[in-house]
């Protein structure tokens, strides 16, 4: 039929064919007869010749060849579905000799105009490199490629290969990160689980541990003992890398998600990441998906079990949504106890107790069985319940089907405090008549044996009782039967030496060898004869020696080594290709790395933040006081290099923009937070040599019990926002996160002694320039001493000045050169307390040049007597130069 | 990720199979069916089992487990997400998901498969997509098809997945342009012996069936939207809106859907519509045990208490149960020990009662446990928190659509101690 000219035949055939496959029978003998319909018209018989050659490809490579050029074929198709799929099915052929055929093939998809084929070009690249590893290097740079890409479409693709390809190569994701970040909501949700997993790792070794001062805070005592000085070095407030926020603040909405495994990512990624305060936003969700799938509920109780452990607090307000069903399938109700133990505490424990009784009547044997554990657990985790709990196992004692599993508890229990309770050691040697589970049984005899001084009269009837059924009791019960024999021929001799020397006599013709051994050995040690050693004299110590009571412990304990939600987890096993969730790191890797160019993430995303040179600054100032200096003009040297980069990448642009808007924005005023205790009214700005100085002007007062801060801000053409410290403070930019609408770097400041006359500029950059509306920007200081002082500032759009160094020669020439009607004058008062200090230079000259279209500004405060001063602008651009004056005036005579 | 599925019935046959990489045996199943036998109860099979080389992650729906094979680390929620959306697609596609169903239809499964992964990574599972890729079996269309020799492959490519909106697909169009939302609020809870409330939540659904033509944009709003304590939103909600405004705003798929799911929060009293009295006893001795059940309306708002179920898995040691229900009928299943009495509505003038005698196996002593008994009810017209929807708004499209608002209680995990 696959030779007839009609497509009904064809597919008819086809599909005969397709479900031989199915069922899994081998239809590898009509390879020849299906390759020859690749190429035809029909795309239902296309497609199942698609799906036909994948399976069977690889079988016979020879006969795969022949259909591949039409696949090369369909590669330069117009449409881009049809490239796609071409793509996609080449790929997929596992045919080693068309590797360098796929190469090209990927290479060229991934510079393809459409998302979707490159989206298929990601895919693909897994499967070339599973085909032949060789090809790893070409292929990261594929992947390099595309990781660049914006669209929102390839990103989950791109990301599932890189973690299939090169999961190692860390560095890849630096400059894809804040994008990453930033498009993940946008992303298909498998694409999400994906992108998020590798965030996770990503964000482990890139930023601080956030819970490290919470550590801290647990055993300070022990380190103002043990060095102080350190530790007060060491206790740095924790200020969260904006990068770190980011990605917290972008993930959290997508706990809201239909799916489950984004929601579990989501909350592995907050466990992992969060400091302890937010981590408590993922319990409802989790909570949430115990209404899912029985197979759900398995993998999220499985994690939320490892959660309780650390973090019991989480959640304990959804104790009731563990409460156990009788319809639950036995392995979620067993997960569902783990948690409900873990949960345990003082304050509920009657509650989840009571619970637990109702348990115990349930008719799921194994069920039942988890649960007297589990009462177990709690009563050694919780000290005030341990004699109700026992009380209540020793009535389960009666109950037929758990009994075994409550005596072993039982043991348990009874081990950490045997003293008060050998009625009820007496109550069980009375059980081991009854009782058939040979792990029960064992564990009586145990308990006899070793607390045989509490129940003196018992202990021997219960031997002889043992000793009688002594050849049909399993291996475990017997060795049990040798031990109590020997700790009672240790301590009651008399009455037990026959009866000791019976069973001992019985092992030595045991079928076991483990059971012989023992009995020789025991023999040996206890019954002294003529040639015994030492070790007899020590046989009283080493069998009655006090043994310390076994810890119950979950079994999900220490399980949070493996990255949660993952199978290794779930397994406690290291699956394949797992990716180990490294440790902290101990000091921040550089950050400016994620740094991106400005002018791709503008397109890429609405929102883009950016951070400039705030890291480096950081550290220097840590080391010591005499490099402060040095850094400093290492960052200024640093700012002013990447200010031209950056100046002159959107040189065009801006000035382009600001044509069209016919209208040049005015100079921003700058925004002084002035300091009470040293009354410094005027901050003066210079930059590297340049002498000038921009007027001042207090804008907001916010705080006036602030201390010693001071700090200059300068915003303008919402290209920059700087902030300036002079003098006394130094302000150390921690955090700074903008979004379009809000800007909030967290400084935090440090007191140096002598003030030397130090500036400090930092400088970020905002993404709104494209926004004509100013939005309302918040910027918020905050102090190491916890003073906190918000500042609201409404940035208008304005000109950004570069200071410049003239002399004054070359100021005059320029001067000269900007009359008329650049020129413009204005006449003021000064105070009394005169904003100039120097009061012997009449003339104060500044130069500038505004920043985007570099045309020069000059600036002159003439002083005369009395206050009286005349101020001149002079600037090519008339309006730039009539806001500056009003600016200028208006922080003068203020 | 996914290599390769299995589909194993509830006798144990693998009746489909199907890879995206390298071909995988088919013995690699007898690891789980080694985990099948282990386990008493079919929904007690690990989801997870490990071997040596592989990893299998099952789930069960519609008594046909659906069997992942995976070969390196991937989360498991990730593979037991994606074997559910094509549990839904089955069901979508064909009604059911049936054994028969797939073999049916194995060529549309396999090329549905085939569309939903790519070398195991997820491709396409939003089920507007893959209805254009492939449209789904009818009786006419079959018919035409063998007649006309036509396809049931869609002749155009899917635009859908380049589209900003991949849930909807372009150009849609009705005559009569209708929204209907329905509320669905489900009660889980469980009520010890004596009556009060151990747990109580609801947790409620929007479901929504839009069809209207078009592009349309579309806002819901709630009278009181503070009761929804936790969502999760399809996709197609814009998140920001509702954490401002608290309004649900979307572009819907066209077809049916699930608008929203949320949780009530516990600060609320539940109120709970029935109540049980219940007396079931085993005398010591004697083969012989009490049965009597009673049920009654309480909290109810003045509506009716409709198509009420309730079932009870009876111990073990019950051969047989006699009873004698006032309304009603009962079935008591000898082997599974399942007792279960269609009520139907609960009329509050003459409560419905289910009592008689149970006879337990001679000899053997008297069973320790009490059976706990699941209820199963719905309400119409009424959703127990509350909740109501406020309006429902179109913009982005001229016409004016029909809407509708449907509210509906249902007993979710009802379960009363006894």
């Amino acid at each position: 039929m696959l030779d007839s000219n009609k497509d009904s035949l064809k597919l008819e055939a086809m599909k005969r064919i397709v479900a031989m496959i199915a069922r899994g029978k081998n239809a590898s003998d009509l390879f020849p007869a299906v390759v020859k319909n690749v190429a035809c018209k029909n795309i239902e018989v296309k497609k199942l010749v698609y799906v036909y050659l994948v399976r069977y490809a690889e079988e016979q490579q020879d006969l795969a060849l022949l259909s591949i050029s039409t696949f090369q074929r369909g590669l330069k198709d117009p449409n881009q579905l049809i490239r796609a799929s071409a793509l996609r099915v080449l790929s997929s052929i596992r045919v080693t000799i068309i590797v360098p055929i796929m190469m090209l093939a990927i290479k060229e998809a991934a510079s393809d105009m459409s998302p979707y084929v490159r989206k298929t070009a990601a895919h693909a690249i897994p499967k070339l490199y599973s085909l032949d590893p060789e090809q790893k290097d070409q292929l990261i740079e594929v992947i390099e490629k595309l990781l660049a890409d914006k669209t929102t479409l390839v990103a989950g693709s791109v990301v599932m290969a890189f973690e299939e390809v090169c999961p190692e190569r860390i560095d890849l994701i630096h400059k894809n990160y804040r994008k990453l970040c930033n498009l993940l909501i946008d992303v298909e949700e498998w694409g999400q689980v994906v992108i998020i997993n590798m965030l996770t790792r990503y964000a482990r070794t890139q930023f601080l541990n956030p819970n490290i001062n919470v550590n801290e805070d647990e055993d300070e005592e022990e380190k103002e003992k043990n060095a102080e000085a350190p530790a007060m070095a060491k206790r740095k407030p924790y200020v969260m890398d904006p990068d770190h926020r980011l990605l917290l603040r972008n993930t959290k909405p997508l706990l809201q998600s239909r799916n489950a495994a984004v929601v579990m990512a989501v909350a592995q990624l907050y466990f992992h990441l969060a400091p302890k305060a937010e981590v408590g936003v993922i319990a409802k969700a989790l909570v949430r998906l115990l209404r899912s799938h029985s197979e759900v509920q398995y993998v999220v109780l499985q994690n939320v079990a490892t959660m309780t452990i650390k973090r019991r607090g989480m959640f304990e307000p959804y104790l009731k949504s563990f409460y156990i069903r009788s319809t639950d399938p036995t392995q979620i109700k067993v997960l569902k106890l783990e948690v409900l133990t873990n949960l345990a505490n003082e304050t509920n424990i009657s509650t989840i107790l009571r619970e637990f009784q109702t348990y115990i009547k349930s008719m799921d044997k194994d069920f039942v069985a988890a649960t007297i554990q589990a009462i177990g657990r709690c009563a050694t985790n919780i000290g005030e319940v341990r004699d109700t709990c026992l009380n209540g196992l020793v009535q389960l004692l009666s109950n037929r089907d758990v009994v075994a599993e409550s005596v072993v508890v039982i043991k348990k229990l009874l081990q950490m405090q045997p003293e008060k309770h050998s009625d009820i050691i007496k109550h069980m040697a009375k059980l081991t008549d009854n009782i058939q589970v040979p792990m029960a049984r064992a564990s009586i005899l145990w308990l006899i044996g070793e607390y045989c001084e509490h129940v003196p009269k018992i202990a021997p009837d219960v031997l002889r009782k043992m000793a009688k059924s002594f050849t049909n009791e399993e291996d475990i019960v017997k060795l049990q039967i040798i031990n109590l024999a020997a700790k009672l021929y240790l301590t009651n001799s008399k009455q037990t030496k026959l009866l000791t020397q019976y069973v001992l006599n019985l092992a030595k013709y045991d079928q076991n060898y483990d059971i012989r051994d023992r009995a020789r050995f025991i023999r040996q040690l206890i019954v002294p004869t003529e040639k015994s050693g030492a070790l007899s004299k020590y046989a009283k110590k080493l069998f009655l020696a006090l043994k310390p009571a076994p810890v119950l412990e979950s079994p999900f304990k220490d399980r949070d080594h493996f990255q949660l939600g993952s199978l290794s987890h779930l397994l406690n096993a290291k699956a394949g290709g797992y990716q180990e969730l490294p440790d902290w790191p101990e000091a921040a890797p550089d950050p400016s790395v994620r740094n991106v160019e400005v002018k791709d993430s503008v397109r890429a995303v609405g929102t883009v933040t950016f951070r400039d040179t705030g890291e480096e600054e950081r550290k220097p100032e840590r080391k010591s006081k005499q490099r402060k200096s040095d850094s400093e003009s290492e960052s200024d040297e640093e700012e002013s290099e990447s200010e031209s980069s950056q100046s002159e990448s959107e040189d065009s642009e801006s000035e382009a923009e600001i044509k069209k808007k016919k209208k040049v924005l005015i100079l921003r005023p700058y925004l002084n937070i002035k300091t009470t205790k040293h009354s410094c009214q005027f901050s003066f700005i210079s930059f590297q040599a340049a002498e000038s100085k921009p007027p001042t002007k207090p804008v907001k007062k916010e705080n006036k019990k602030e201390k010693k801060e001071m700090s200059l801000l300068d915003l303008d053409d919402c290209e920059y926002f700087r902030l300036c410290t002079l003098s006394a403070v130094k302000v150390n930019i921690k955090v700074i996160t903008f979004t379009s609408a809000y800007l909030c770097p967290v400084c935090s400041t440090e007191e140096t002694k002598k003030p030397p006359i130090l500036l400090q500029v930092q400088k970020f950059r905002c993404p709104f320039r494209k926004i004509i509306r100013i939005p309302e920007m918040s910027l918020s200081l905050f102090s190491t001493h916890t003073k906190k002082f918000f500042v609201s500032i409404q940035p208008p759009v304005g000109e950004l000045m570069r200071p410049i160094f003239l002399t004054e020669n070359e100021f005059k020439k320029e001067q000269g050169q900007l009359m008329g009607m650049n020129e413009i004058t204005e006449k003021l008062t000064l105070d009394a307390n005169p904003p100039v200090p120097p009061p012997d230079h009449p003339i104060h000259r500044f130069a500038g040049r505004t920043v985007t279209s570099s045309s020069l500004v000059l600036v002159t405060v003439a002083t005369k007597e009395e206050g009286a001063a005349q101020l001149t602008v002079n600037c090519e651009k008339m309006l730039i130069g009539t806001m500056l004056v009003k600016d200028i005036l208006l922080a003068l005579t203020q | 990720m996914i290599h390769s599925l299995f589909l194993v019935n509830a006798s144990g046959d693998i009746f489909l199979e199907k890879h995206w990489k390298s071909v995988v045996s088919r013995s690699v199943c007898d690891y789980f069916f080694e985990a099948q036998e282990r386990a008493t109860e079919p929904e007690n099979v690990p989801p997870v089992i490990p071997t040596p080389h592989h990893y299998l992650i099952s789930v069960l729906r519609h008594r046909i487990y659906f069997v992942a094979v995976i070969q390196s680390e991937v989360p498991p929620l990730f593979v037991i997400e994606f074997l559910h959306r094509v549990v839904d697609t089955f069901q979508d596609y064909f009604g059911v998901c049936t054994e028969a169903a797939i073999k049916d239809n194995v060529v549309v499964v396999y090329e549905l498969l085939e569309e939903m992964l790519d070398n195991g990574f997820p491709l396409a599972t939003e089920s507007n997509i893959l209805k254009e890729l492939i449209k789904p079996p009818t009786i006419l269309r079959t018919m035409v098809n063998t007649i006309t020799g036509s396809t049931n492959v869609g002749e155009q490519l899917p635009t859908g997945q380049l589209s900003v909106v991949p849930w909807r697909r372009t150009g849609v169009k009705y005559t009569n342009n209708e929204a209907y939302f329905d509320v669905v609020e489900e009660i889980d809870a469980i009520i010890d012996k004596s009556g009060s409330t151990i747990t109580a939540e609801i947790q409620g659904v929007i479901d929504a069936c839009v069809k209207l033509t078009g592009m349309p944009d579309l806002t819901l709003s709630f009278m009181n939207p503070r009761l929804l304590d936790d969502v999760s939103f399809h996709p197609c909600v814009r998140f920001k809106r509702w954490e401002a405004e608290r309004i649900l705003s979307f572009i819907p798929p066209d077809g049916n859907f699930r608008l929203l799911s949320y949780h009530v929060s516990s600060q609320n009293l539940v109120a709970i519509p029935v109540y049980v009295k219940h007396n079931i006893t085993f005398r010591e001795g004697s083969s012989q045990g009490r049965f009597d059940l009673t049920l009654g309306p309480k909290q109810t708002m003045g509506k009716a208490v409709e198509s009420v179920l309730v079932s009870s898995q009876l111990p073990r040691g019950v051969l047989n149960a006699n009873l004698n229900p006032s309304q009603g009928t009962y079935t008591f299943d000898p082997v599974t020990k399942m007792l279960s009495w269609d009520v139907g509505k609960i009329n509050p003038q003459k409560l419905p009662s289910l009592k008689g005698t149970m006879s337990l196996q001679a000899g053997a002593s008297k069973p320790d446990e009490n059976p706990s008994i699941n209820i199963q009810f719905k309400i119409q017209q009424m959703a127990i928190s509350g909740l109501k929807v406020n309006r429902l708004d179109m913009y982005g499209e001229k016409y004016k659509p029909f809407k509708g608002i449907k509210y509906m209680t249902k007993a979710g995990k009802f379960q009363v101690r006894t």
